[in-house]
C-alpha cells in the first residue's frame, strides 16, 4: 500500500512509544464507539440505578465500584470516554474548518478582511483560553453541544493563525502564481491549489489540540461549568467523585482520572511524534 | 522606540475596552442576580427596590454608560454580593493568587530549564527518554487531576500536608511561616506541574534546533570544548524564545489558579471569580477580567521590550 511507503509514515512507526500511543488510542476509540457492548449498565437510564448500591467498593459485581447514586463507575467511564472523545473531536473539527477558512481568506486577500480577522484573534489571544470558555459557559449553562461550541470559539484562533502564515508564503510560490496567470478564480486557487499544500502543519496542530480540547472540557466540567453528571464525561465523573474523596470513596474519582490520563497521553504521544517527523528544522 | 511604546499602549487600551464591553454584555445577558441575592420569601416590592439600588433596572446602554463614567473616576462599580468596591474586593485577594503564580513559575523554571538541557544533549539516552516521557505526562495531566492525586496521597492517606486554606500569613505571603509553607507545597506543585513540563520541552526543542546551526558546528569544528559550546553558545541562543513563552505562560498560570484555588480552598481571586460567576456578581467579574488582561498586556509589553535588549536583530 502506498500509504505505508510514505516517508513520514515509515518514520512515524519507527518510534515505539508513538506506536504504543496509537494502539491505545484505537482501542479506546473502539470502547467509545460501542459503549453498550462493553458495559453492563446504562448510566443515562435512571431506572437502572439503585440507591442500595451506592458507594460499593470495587467488587465482582461492580468492577470499579459505584458512586453515591449506585452508578457503576466502570460503565459510566466507558460512556464518559465517549463524551470526552466526542467533545474533543467535534470541537477540533469545527474549529479547524472555521479557523482554516478564515485564516486562508485572511492571508490570501489581506487588506481590511485580514485586519479584522487578525484583530479579533489578537484580542482573544491576549486572554487565557480557560477564562473565555468559562465566561461563555456561565452564560449558556451546562451541556455537551454548548461546550463543543465554547471550545470551538476558543480554539479557531490557533488554526486561523497557522493557516494565514502558511498562505502568506504559499501564495507567492510558482504554482499559485501560474494558476492565477491561467485565469483561475480566487476561491479556486485558495481551496484547489493552496489548501492541499498547507495541510501538514494544520494536521499536527489539530492532533495536539484534540488533547487540549479534552483537557479543557474536563476542567470546565470539574469546575461545574461543563457537562452535567446525568450525561457524564470523564471530567464530570472525576468532579463528582472528588466530592467524596475525603470520605474514603477514592474509586469514584481515581479510576476515571486514570482513564482520562491514559487517553490524553496516547493522543499526545501520537501528536508529538507527528510534530518531530514533520519538523524540517530537526533534520539535516 | 517612544512611538512604538505609545502605539502599544493605545492598542492595549482598545483591547481592554473591547473586553470590558463583551464581558459586561455577557454578564448582562447571563441573568438577574437579585433572584440569588434575596431570600426566597422576598416580596415583589423588595425585588424592584433592590434592582433599582443596584442600578440594574435600566437599559443595557444606560448601564454601560454609567460603568464607563465610573471607570473614568477609577471605580469599577460596587460588588452586588459584598457591597464593597469591586476593585477593593479583587485587590484584597490578589496577593494570594500572585503568590501561587510567582512561586509556581520560579519552581518550573528552576527545574524545567536544566532538565530540558539534559534531555537535549543526548536525546537517545535512557534518561533523556525518561525525562521526555515524564514531561509528556506533565502536559497530558489536567491540573485538577494533579491536585487531586496530591491531596489523596499527602492529605488523605499520609496526613502530612493540609488540603485547604492558606495557613499563617505574614507580610502578604505564606512563604515566611512554617505553617504557611506547608499549605503552599501542594498548590504550588499542582500549578507548576504543567508549566515545568512545557518549559522543559521548549528548552529541549530550542537547544536541539540551535545545536544544528552552522555556527555551533563551526565552534565544535574549531575545537571549542563541548561544555562551552553547550552552556555558552547554544544555551544563550535557545533561551531567547523561552522569554516570550514564560511571559505568556505567566498569564496562563494566573488563569489556572482558578482550578488550583478551587481544589485547595485557597482564598485568592480564582475562587472569587468562580463564586462571582455563579452569583452573577457582574462588577467583580468585570473588574477581575480587566485586571487579568492588564497583567497579560503588561507582561507581554515587558517581554517585547526585554526581547529587543536580548536579541539585537529585533530592534524597533
Amino acid at each position: 500500500m502506498k500509504f505505508f511507503k510514505n516517508e513520514f509514515v515509515v518514520e512515524f512507526f519507527e518510534d515505539k512509544l508513538a506506536v504504543g500511543g496509537l494502539i491505545v488510542f484505537i482501542l479506546l476509540s473502539i470502547l467509545a464507539l460501542l459503549p453498550s457492548f462493553f458495559s453492563y449498565q446504562d448510566p443515562y437510564d435512571l431506572t437502572q440505578l439503585f440507591l442500595q448500591n451506592s458507594f460499593q467498593p470495587p467488587n465482582h459485581n461492580f468492577w470499579l465500584g459505584t458512586d453515591e447514586q449506585g452508578r457503576d463507575i466502570y460503565s459510566a467511564m466507558i460512556y464518559g470516554l465517549r463524551i470526552s472523545l466526542y467533545v474533543g473531536l467535534a470541537s477540533t473539527i469545527l474549529s479547524v474548518i472555521i479557523g482554516y477558512t478564515l485564516g486562508l481568506i485572511s492571508g490570501y486577500y489581506g487588506g481590511w478582511v485580514d485586519t479584522i480577522i487578525m484583530r479579533i484573534a489578537d484580542i482573544q489571544l491576549s486572554f487565557p483560553a480557560i477564562l473565555i470558555a468559562l465566561i461563555i459557559m456561565a452564560l449558556w449553562g451546562q451541556g455537551v453541544g454548548k461546550i463543543v461550541i465554547a471550545i470551538t470559539i476558543v480554539n479557531w484562533v490557533y488554526y486561523a493563525r497557522t493557516a494565514r502564515g502558511v498562505v502568506l508564503s504559499e501564495k507567492e510560490k510558482d504554482y499559485a502564481q501560474s494558476a492565477k496567470a491561467l485565469g483561475m478564480g480566487n476561491l479556486g486557487i485558495i481551496f484547489g491549489e493552496i489548501l492541499p499544500n498547507t495541510t501538514a502543519p494544520i494536521i499536527v496542530i489539530a492532533t495536539v489540540r484534540i488533547a487540549n480540547a479534552i483537557i479543557l472540557e474536563a476542567t470546565l466540567s470539574f469546575l461545574g461549568l461543563g457537562v452535567p453528571i446525568t450525561q457524564p464525561s470523564l471530567g464530570s465523573l472525576i468532579a463528582n467523585g472528588y466530592q467524596v474523596l475525603f470520605s474514603g470513596y477514592w474509586w469514584a474519582s481515581v479510576y476515571p482520572g486514570i482513564l482520562l490520563m491514559v487517553l490524553i497521553i496516547s493522543i499526545n504521544l501520537i501528536g508529538d511524534r507527528m510534530r518531530d517527523v514533520m519538523n524540517p528544522r530537526l533534520k539535516r | 522606540m517612544l512611538k512604538y511604546i505609545l502605539n502599544r499602549l493605545f492598542h492595549s487600551v482598545i483591547v481592554m475596552f473591547v473586553i470590558s464591553f463583551i464581558v459586561f454584555f455577557i454578564m448582562f445577558k447571563a441573568g438577574d442576580p437579585v433572584q440569588l441575592l434575596l431570600p426566597p420569601d422576598a416580596t415583589q416590592q423588595d425585588v424592584i427596590e433592590m434592582r433599582h439600588a443596584l442600578g440594574i433596572d435600566q437599559s443595557f446602554i444606560k448601564q454601560y454608560e454609567a460603568f464607563l463614567k465610573n471607570v473614568a473616576k477609577g471605580n469599577l462599580g460596587t460588588s452586588f454580593v459584598y457591597g464593597q468596591p469591586a476593585l477593593d474586593v479583587v485587590f484584597e485577594r490578589l496577593p494570594a493568587t500572585l503568590e501561587l503564580s510567582v512561586l509556581a513559575m520560579i519552581f518550573s523554571i528552576i527545574f524545567g530549564v536544566p532538565l530540558g538541557i539534559i534531555a537535549s544533549i543526548k536525546p537517545k539516552a535512557w534518561y533523556s527518554k525518561a525525562i521526555m516521557f515524564l514531561s509528556l505526562s506533565g502536559i497530558s495531566v489536567p491540573i485538577f487531576w494533579t491536585g487531586m492525586v496530591l491531596v489523596l496521597v499527602f492529605s488523605v492517606l499520609l496526613g502530612w500536608l493540609p488540603s485547604s486554606g492558606r495557613g499563617e500569613v505574614y507580610l502578604f505571603t505564606s512563604a515566611f511561616t512554617w505553617d504557611g509553607i506547608k499549605h503552599l507545597i501542594m498548590p504550588v506543585l499542582t500549578l507548576s506541574f504543567f508549566q515545568l513540563a512545557l518549559i522543559l520541552r521548549l528548552t529541549r526543542t530550542g537547544m536541539m534546533e540551535v545545536m544544528m546551526q552552522d555556527y555551533i558546528k563551526l565552534a565544535v569544528a574549531k575545537g571549542v570544548p563541548r561544555r562551552v559550546v553547550v552552556y555558552y553558545h547554544a544555551l544563550k541562543n535557545s533561551l531567547i524564545p523561552l522569554i516570550t513563552v514564560i511571559g505568556i505562560q505567566f498569564g496562563q498560570l494566573v488563569a489556572f489558579t482558578i482550578v488550583t484555588e478551587t481544589i485547595f480552598a485557597w482564598p485568592g481571586t480564582g475562587k472569587l471569580i468562580i463564586d462571582s460567576i455563579q452569583n452573577l456578581d457582574r462588577p467583580i467579574v468585570v473588574a477581575y477580567l480587566l485586571i487579568i488582561s492588564f497583567i497579560f498586556v503588561a507582561i507581554n509589553f515587558v517581554v517585547d521590550v526585554l526581547y529587543t535588549f536580548v536579541d539585537p536583530r529585533v530592534r524597533v
